[in-house]
């Protein structure tokens, strides 16, 4: 285990987590607005909300990572790998992440809503100067452990060719040989990138509270 | 984009087997996890501040490291300390090493979520320990485990599409490779999410009717 693998983990591990970041604040934006489509009034949105958390809850992320990278070239339309990826993990954490802020939001007391409302304020605006901050306050224990879900799952974003922590570290494998300290150490990256993670969230925390 | 149904329809038969071996090496994998996260649990309990902290470190590193690299480090690993796995052993242990970690902290979260009063009011009416954690401790937490544990289970079924990349023949690999194979990956995705979906869904359903069933026999009793 020389200096040089260490290097080259680490740099995987650097587009490991800016993969992640990306998809996870994606996947945060998209799942605010999947969570409002599936506590719509109107009954047609509301269904399309709930099929879409079902659906990218209810079937592997692996089989969403192939079905981007093989269909969408196939629907005309060619990205990079890395864009399908980051799209991937945005599309399925959005189902997780309005799964978890559901409680927060049927959670704001409908007076601050009705108050704004008074005073004027966009719906637009009623939504990110109020329910969200409040929602987001009351369900960030899960909406954190998401985010590091998903940090782990980045590295299936491996299969569909993107030069990520796993992706290095298996091709180090196979031309060093040494599987074993070659995984440990890119599980021991994982750790310290899960371990900022969660640090940067009690961060969060403590500005939000 | 053409969509071939008949293509779909021929594939139903080799589906089926990958689904087969889908559902029994989750099934497989997820009661062994279910067992031994039980065990780490129990013993992180009930066996000193030593075991306590060794059981803490082993789901701290399980918990914050990918399912696709303890797999990786189990089957490629292996052969190098004596361990040489077919695809499918290495799946059936990764995936109780894996689920494990989860299940132990489920089952922890339960242990401490049984009320302290219902324990000493069992031992004031003259339960011995042994009686109090069996007919008491262990049915409320039992009762209160159970959705985050059909939860996990869920995850665990979606976690065993991993296998296909060490080899398992399970449902994913058996589409992907077809889907190749006949360069119809829209047909073969479509199926796979689609089976994966209804696994989910019915596996769902079945979770929500035991807790149904099992708070009702709770409160009968």
């Amino acid at each position: 285990m020389t200096w040089r693998y260490v290097e080259l983990l680490a740099i995987g591990a650097a587009v490991t987590a800016g993969v992640s970041i990306v998809a996870i604040l994606l996947g945060l934006g998209l799942g605010v607005l999947v969570c409002s489509a599936s506590l719509a009034r109107s009954g047609a949105v509301r269904a399309a909300g709930r099929l879409y958390i079902s659906f990218f809850r209810g079937s592997p992320l692996l089989v969403q990572l192939l079905m981007i990278y093989y269909l969408l070239p196939a629907a005309g339309i060619n990205v990079p790998s890395l864009v399908a990826a980051v799209l991937g993990l945005a599309l399925c954490t959005a189902a997780y992440q309005a799964e978890n802020l559901r409680g927060g939001f049927l959670s704001v007391a409908p007076g601050l809503i009705e108050a704004a409302q008074m005073l004027g304020m966009a719906p637009w605006r009623i939504l990110l100067r109020i329910r969200l901050p409040i929602a987001l306050r009351l369900t960030l224990p899960a909406v954190l452990n998401e985010a590091i879900m998903i940090l782990k799952a980045s590295s299936l974003v491996s299969v569909v060719g993107v030069e990520e922590l796993t992706r290095s570290a298996q091709n180090l494998a196979t031309s060093t040989y040494r599987p074993i300290p070659i995984y440990a150490a890119a599980g021991a990256f994982y750790l310290i990138l899960n371990r900022l993670l969660a640090g940067g969230g009690g961060v969060l925390r403590r500005m939000l509270g | 984009m053409k969509f071939d149904v008949g293509l779909i329809l021929s594939w139903i038969p080799a589906a089926l087997a990958g689904l087969e071996i889908t559902i029994a090496v989750w099934l497989a994998g997820g009661l062994c996890a279910l067992a031994l996260g039980f065990g780490v649990a129990a013993a992180r309990r009930f066996g000193g501040a030593l075991v306590d902290r060794a059981l803490t470190l082993y789901v701290a590193l399980i918990r914050d490291t990918p399912f696709l690299i303890q797999l990786f480090l189990l089957y490629y690993g292996g052969p190098f300390v004596g361990l040489e796995l077919e695809p499918y052993q290495a799946g059936l242990i990764g995936l109780t090493v894996y689920g494990s970690a989860y299940f132990a902290e489920i089952i922890r979260a339960g242990f401490e979520a049984v009320p302290v009063g219902h324990q000493e009011a069992a031992i004031c009416a003259g339960l011995t320990r042994a009686q109090m954690v069996r007919r008491i401790l262990l049915p409320e937490m039992a009762l209160l485990v159970l959705p985050p544990v059909v939860n996990m289970q869920i995850l665990l079924l979606k976690e065993t599409a991993v296998l296909s990349i060490v080899t398992v023949p399970e449902l994913t690999m058996t589409l992907t490779s077809l889907g190749s194979e006949h360069f119809a990956f829209a047909e073969a995705l479509s199926l796979l999410a689609g089976l994966y979906w209804v696994l989910v869904e019915v596996t769902g359903a079945l979770g929500r009717f035991a807790e149904r069933r099992l708070a009702r026999l709770s409160f009968a009793a």
